[in-house]
């Protein structure tokens, strides 16, 4: 066989690796910003800078830019070399690289400007989902490309886990990211409500699945046999952890709901598979382990494999948690707190961020042909990181039980221990900021690095194409000159039901699936109804603020949770909702029923500093709330948009909608004028108010016309907080 | 909560494709040899002699 002459391209690796230091940096630099507002509200810097709009910079960031790059690195490198082939085209290989890192900066640009979707992870707007998808593609077809051409006929188990990484992201961020546009920054989910939460945790735990783990594993069944210089433990139970691995995935999205007003039969699902996950997962990170038995000697002399053994045990820990958290008892108590920011931290700065400065170690030095400028450094780096991993996890998790156990304290005659909800934010800020001096050193530790490779690559000299040589694929079968393509197809019987199905599938779908979401979105309880058009105007703007990243609107069906806020959430209750806000972690109180529990005037006096109102507060100021002009001119525009997903507004309201919204807005003026507070009805923060005045009311107000029709009713005070738990069947715990 | 639907739907759609290609592999004896890619995965195989390549 005749050995044909080819080169590896290297620049496109190099240029990737780059940006995976730099998107790091500023990924991690975000986090401690991040991390310190919620020690010093000071830290909240005006009004592109609150924790609300930097806390998606921050998670994007980390997840997509410096994740992202990781993945296009290891995955540009590796897979040349798996298939002794150079990618299938340069071209597309620029288009990918210089794609994903001006999607990254408009990202960044347009989540400060408080243009967000308001879904977790998926909060980009709309023309950017677009480009994601379209350089996404680029990328696929660029590596489908070079596994067709390839000269290595066996498909390494990496590379399986680099395809399912790109077939399975495509289709979660297509699903996710159906929205209508109302402007060129401005769309709503198509999804309202229960349904948009359970698309949103489908394709939210998916992407922790497909992007943060699928391919990072085949980079780990890459790099460490590469840097420990010898064959994986099992390459047999590789494939069985691939296979396994895929198919129990995808149906654990609904662990992230529990307890919330998804139907229970598919909250158990979640939980069965969560629970089954840790047999592949643990599969695959011995199989990583064990790969250096009988070599962990020289584990302690080579820094890359230090860190890789670190983001190994780190993805067996979180592997482990992940399930446990699954269970409905553990859930009630880790979800909404800071553990959950604990679990994804040791996934985050563990098994991703040492798996990368792992790779980055091994990989910089070989494309410029040089040795690593000071395993010293690299040592220092390691400690870093590790204390900093430590010192960030270990004070979540006495974080987020201490809280979780004060929300849930009853004194003995049946009250809240801790009625305040502020009391147990104070309780736990000592292990914020410990968290943000574990964030700190680990930060410390990748600029250490960034040093060390500056200087290595300074040392040496790129090798932007690497020769190699390789003979070419023979061929094993040969289609028969003459005869029609179908009949190729024709001779697979299983294979062509299986492509009609799909197809069918498909073209299902694709025509039913509309109005089958908009007939579902007909509300169940009749006195849920759609907002008026200033809370609408409102509720963009609460979401614009990324009020959700600290809030939830999710009343659980606990007496921790209905004593502190109120009558526990029903489905039926966010059928309008587009998108549902319902949250993951509340660094402050759940607002579903915050509607009528205080006056305007408290709510303009927190928005503009919640510290005169409650002394403490970790709430940014929203000073320019008042400054702003309500943008009345969208209000046509969202309400036809919301006519379209099937929000039953009368026929030609677009047009009144705004006197409307004028009147609304006059009246919550002029209420608040009555507390000396002036301010023209034209301003955002009337809006604001009138959103959270709304929130939770609906089911509230047919609470008050039972009460009121009981026959003594002896005190009525207006404006003390309306509590409904009287009235509720006490339920859970 | 008729969008389950839908996710199941594009679940099993992906988990069909999977199929398709577990099938394939295992056909396309992918699977026969199940140590020999490990070790020879460690072998980048540079040429013997220098090349007119240049960077």
């Amino acid at each position: 066989m005749e050995l044909e002459r080819f080169s590896y391209d290297n620049k496109i690796v190099r240029n990737f690796a780059v940006a995976t230091l730099v998107w790091g940096i500023v990924g991690m630099l975000v986090g401690l910003v991040v991390a310190l507002q919620l020690v010093w509200p000071d830290a909240n810097a005006g009004e592109m800078l609150t924790f609300g709009r930097t806390r998606p910079v921050h998670t994007n960031a980390i997840i997509f830019a410096f994740v992202g790059n990781g993945i296009f690195a290891g995955v540009y490198y590796s897979l040349q070399r798996l298939l002794k082939a150079r990618m299938f085209s340069d071209f597309l290989s620029k288009v990918n690289f210089w794609g994903w890192q001006s999607i990254i900066v408009l990202a960044a640009v347009s989540l400060l400007l408080g243009k967000t979707t308001g879904k977790e992870y998926a909060e980009l707007e709309w023309p950017i989902d677009i480009l994601i998808a379209l350089v996404w593609v680029s990328f696929g077809i660029n590596m489908l490309g070079t596994i067709l051409k390839r000269r290595e006929r066996h498909l390494y188990v990496a590379i399986w886990f680099y395809i399912a990484t790109f077939v399975t992201v495509a289709m979660l961020h297509i699903v996710n990211s159906i929205e209508i546009p109302v402007s060129l920054f401005k769309s709503y989910s198509w999804y309202a409500g229960v349904q948009d939460a359970l698309v949103q945790w489908w394709y939210g735990h998916n992407a922790v699945a497909f992007f943060l783990t699928t391919p990072y594993l085949g980079l780990m069944y890459y790099f460490i046999p590469k840097a420990a210089n010898r064959p994986v433990y099992s390459y047999k139970l590789s494939i069985i952890h691939f296979w396994a691995l895929i198919f129990l995935y995808i149906w654990a999205g609904p662990h992230h709901l529990l307890y919330s007003a998804l139907p229970d039969w598919a909250q158990s699902l979640g939980t069965v598979f969560s629970i089954m996950l840790i047999a592949p997962s643990w599969g695959g990170m011995l199989n990583g382990l064990l790969t250096l038995r009988g070599a962990w000697d020289t584990v302690r002399e080579n820094p890359v494999l230090k860190f890789m053994v670190v983001a190994v045990t780190c993805y067996g820990m979180a592997t482990f948690e992940g399930p446990m958290m699954s269970l409905k008892s553990v859930n009630a108590i880790s979800h909404f707190t800071d553990w959950t920011i604990g679990h994804t931290h040791v996934g985050g700065l563990g098994w991703n961020g040492f798996l990368t400065f792992g790779m980055m170690y091994w990989l910089i030095p070989k494309l410029y042909n040089t040795k690593l400028h000071s395993v010293r450094m690299a040592n220092i780096h390691f400690w870093l990181g590790t204390l900093g991993i430590v010192f960030y996890v270990v004070p979540m998790y006495f974080a987020g039980i201490t809280q979780s156990l004060m929300w849930k304290e009853f004194n003995p005659d049946g009250t809240l221990a801790y009625p305040n909800f502020l009391e147990t934010v104070l309780q736990i800020k000592y292990a914020y900021a410990m968290r943000a001096f574990g964030g700190s050193l680990y930060l410390a530790g990748a600029v250490v690095m960034v040093l060390n490779l500056i200087k290595t690559a300074a040392a040496g000299s790129l090798v932007a194409n690497e020769d190699a040589e390789a003979p070419a694929l023979a061929k094993v079968y040969q289609a028969k000159a003459g005869s029609h393509w179908h009949r190729v197809i024709e001779r697979r019987p299983v294979q062509m039901l299986v492509f009609s199905l799909v197809l069918v599938a498909v073209g299902g779908l694709v025509e039913l699936v509309p109005t089958f979401l908009i007939k579902s979105n007909i509300p169940t309880i009749s006195s849920v109804k759609p907002y008026t058009p200033l809370e609408l105007q409102g509720r963009d703007i609460y979401i614009r603020e990324g009020c959700y990243t600290c809030h939830s609107q999710m009343i659980r069906p606990f007496r921790s949770e209905t004593a502190r806020y109120g009558e526990y959430s029903k489905a039926g209750e966010f059928v309008y909702d587009h998108p549902f806000q319902w949250g993951s972690k509340r660094n402050g109180p759940d607002l579903q029923r915050e509607g009528g529990k205080r006056n305007n005037a408290w709510h303009f006096l927190h928005l503009m500093n919640p510290r005169q109102t409650s002394t403490g507060s970790t709430m940014p100021t929203y000073e320019w709330l008042i400054k702003h002009e309500l943008d009345t001119a969208s209000t046509a525009a969202k309400i036809n948009a919301m006519i379209t997903l099937g929000v039953p507004y009368p026929e030609g309201y677009a047009s009144q909608a705004n006197n409307d919204l004028m009147k609304q807005a006059e009246e919550i003026s002029a209420d608040l004028a009555k507390a000396d507070i002036e301010v023209p009805s034209t301003r955002e923060i009337v809006a604001v108010i009138a959103y959270l005045q709304r929130l939770g009311t609906d089911i509230k107000v047919k609470d008050e016309v039972v009460k009121t029709a009981e026959p003594v009713q002896p005190e009525t005070t207006p404006t003390a907080s309306t509590d409904t738990t009287a009235t509720v069947a006490q339920t859970g715990e | 909560m008729g969008v389950i639907y839908i996710l199941i739907g594009a679940s099993f759609l992906v988990a069909a494709i999977f199929l398709v290609a577990f099938i394939w592999a295992i056909r396309s004896d992918q699977y026969k040899d199940d140590y020999t890619p490990s070790v020879r995965m460690l072998h980048d195989n540079p040429p013997k002699q220098k090349s007119n390549t240049t960077d």
